[in-house]
């Protein structure tokens, strides 16, 4: 697995190389021209969220159950990835929302639930700072119940009528913008691979981490 | 056997409550301070901004909430009667049941003073629909308390647990705070509109069961050291 | 125990369907499909939008450098850790040999 981990990052580097000439080349969108082209980091790295937050429950579930240490790094390190993405996914879309809807930001359901995202997981870092011995199991239960929200954010563009475009948008794009599909999800891959990569990174520290611990306490026998 | 603990749980609680009655006190005026800010920031000569009654609601029932939580679970970590409950052969689960019902009684008494209170301080028409914002306080209550129980509970001997507990416990009830505000507006409008309040109370019970069934299964391995 | 856990997960997910059913059932039609451009905008309100396409690209190239450049301080104080560690133990080794 280790081996693979230069080329991941040779890929992840040409992908994103190539991807602003890619969205530079994109045709524009009728209505709302220069500015959609947000658009496609933005879907892009709220795909690297969800994917962070499913990684964050699912090793979160395991750390408890089992306590296994393996899973306690993958979830600590998903964790700190979901706040960097969701930070650039909130950035991205305000930005977009300025200039196509004329407010920086608006309490509707979807940016309301993703800023509590970011709330729910920067808790998760708070706890295991501040917590004290044995904060890692008060972090899963954060890690658990944030994953859990996760769902409700997707659907609740479809629940309820909001200004933020509903989840119809996506599933018709293929058919309608050929080139921005393509496009998108060469982009959901790089961040994806990009995820992969810094998870990898990430993981690293806390396993050299817990082996410097281990050779802490060997030292004081 | 499960019921039966969680009953005797929640009659342990009743009646260290009933000697001192700290906490229903404590909560209960602490929640009316909160709605005298409330009411100086919000009513300007004697008209209240409109709409304010029922994020105020929440907002206090939320404060108050907390404190409540921090005040119970202070009591039993001072009392060390925490880690005798865990020892007893009763199911863990059934334990953090009957500390549910006491938080969601201590909750329930709050609201008996403050419903009145926010309708008269506010103007706000909260009692035109009672078995429909009976329902949605019923359900806020529990998916409040339910998350909150949990985190109270698995913070009590963390260093730093009093400022921890809102930062972990709002964003995870702020879904649950929300279906109530908006459900509890829709009840104050005139007319009061019915199908909203409603869907949210449908909402409300599926976030009930998903904190519910999330905090039954995590309360056992949370609670072992 | 196994078996209760078994319904209560069902029982659980048998809700989302229930919750998202009362949510579609009672859910007012939409004023308006998706997004509806405006028109004859006021030159006042008028954004610019290239700044705004570059800054999200931008920060995000920032953002992720930044996380990346943490990481890599963080292993190094470690490694710089694990290294002292090593020369106290070598040194101690050596007296106590």
């Amino acid at each position: 697995m280790r081996k693979l981990f230069i080329p991941a990052v040779v890929v992840a580097a040409a992908m994103f190389a190539w991807a602003p000439i890619g969205i530079a080349r994109v045709e524009y969108e009728s209505t709302m021209l220069l500015v959609q082209k947000i658009f496609y980091f933005h879907f892009a790295t709220w795909m690297a969220v969800t994917a962070s937050v499913t990684v964050c429950g699912i090793a979160s579930a395991i750390y408890l159950f089992r306590g296994t240490a393996a899973a306690d790094h993958y979830a600590v390190a998903s964790a700190e990835l979901t706040t960097i993405f969701c930070l650039f996914g909130m950035f991205s879309g305000s930005l977009w929302g300025r200039k196509a809807w004329g407010v920086w930001w608006q309490w509707d359901a979807r940016l309301t639930m993703a800023f509590l995202l970011e709330l729910v997981f920067f808790g998760y870092l708070l706890v295991r700072k501040y917590g004290g011995p044995g904060a890692e199991k008060l972090a899963a239960a954060m890690g658990i119940f944030g994953a859990a929200t996760a769902p409700f954010i997707y659907k609740s563009v479809d629940w309820w009528r909001t200004i933020h475009p509903q989840t119809t948008v996506m599933k018709t794009l293929g058919d309608k913008f050929p080139a921005a599909w393509n496009l998108v999800w060469f982009c959901s891959g790089a961040f994806l691979l990009l995820f992969v990569i810094t998870l990898a990174a990430r993981v690293r520290l806390e396993q050299l981490r817990a082996q410097l611990d281990r050779a802490y306490l060997a030292a004081e026998e | 056997m499960f019921l039966k603990v969680a009953v005797l749980v929640l009659k342990k609680d009743l009646a260290i409550e009933a000697k001192s009655r700290e906490i229903l006190y404590t909560t209960v005026f602490f929640a009316i301070s909160c709605l005298l800010i409330f009411s100086v920031a919000f009513v300007k000569e004697g008209v209240p901004a409109e709409d304010a009654a029922s994020g105020i609601l929440w907002i206090a029932l939320a404060f108050s909430g907390t404190i409540a939580l921090g005040r119970t679970f202070e009591r039993e970590r001072y009392g060390e009667t925490l880690r005798a409950l865990l020892m007893a052969p009763a199911s863990r689960p059934a334990i953090y049941v009957g500390k549910l019902l006491g938080m969601i009684l201590s909750m329930l008494s709050t609201q008996v003073v403050l419903l009145p209170l926010v309708a008269f301080l506010f103007r706000a028409p909260l009692f035109a629909r009672p078995l429909l914002l009976a329902a949605l306080l019923g359900l806020g209550t529990l998916g409040f308390a339910s998350v909150g129980t949990l985190f109270a509970a698995m913070l009590v001997r963390t260093r730093s647990r009093d400022a921890l507990l809102p930062i972990l416990l709002y964003p995870i009830t702020v879904p649950v705070i929300i279906a109530g505000v908006r459900g509890t507006s829709a009840l104050v409008q005139a007319p009061p509109d019915e199908a909203i309040a409603t869907l949210w109370i449908g909402l409300l019970t599926g976030f009930d069961v998903v904190f519910v069934t999330l905090a039954l299964w995590t309360f056992e391995p949370l609670m072992t050291e | 125990m196994m078996v209760r856990r078994i319904r209560v997960c069902l029982m659980s997910l048998l809700t989302v369907p229930f919750t998202a059913a009362t949510a579609f059932a009672l859910q007012q039609p939409a004023a308006q499909d998706g997004f509806v451009p405006v028109t004859g905008v006021p030159a006042s309100e008028q954004v610019p939008a290239a700044p705004l396409v570059v800054g999200a690209y931008a920060f995000f190239l920032l953002l992720m450098m930044f996380y990346l450049w943490t990481i890599w301080r963080r292993i190094g104080k470690v490694e710089a850790d694990m290294h002292a560690l090593e020369r106290r133990q070598g040194a101690g080794g050596s007296h106590a040999g």
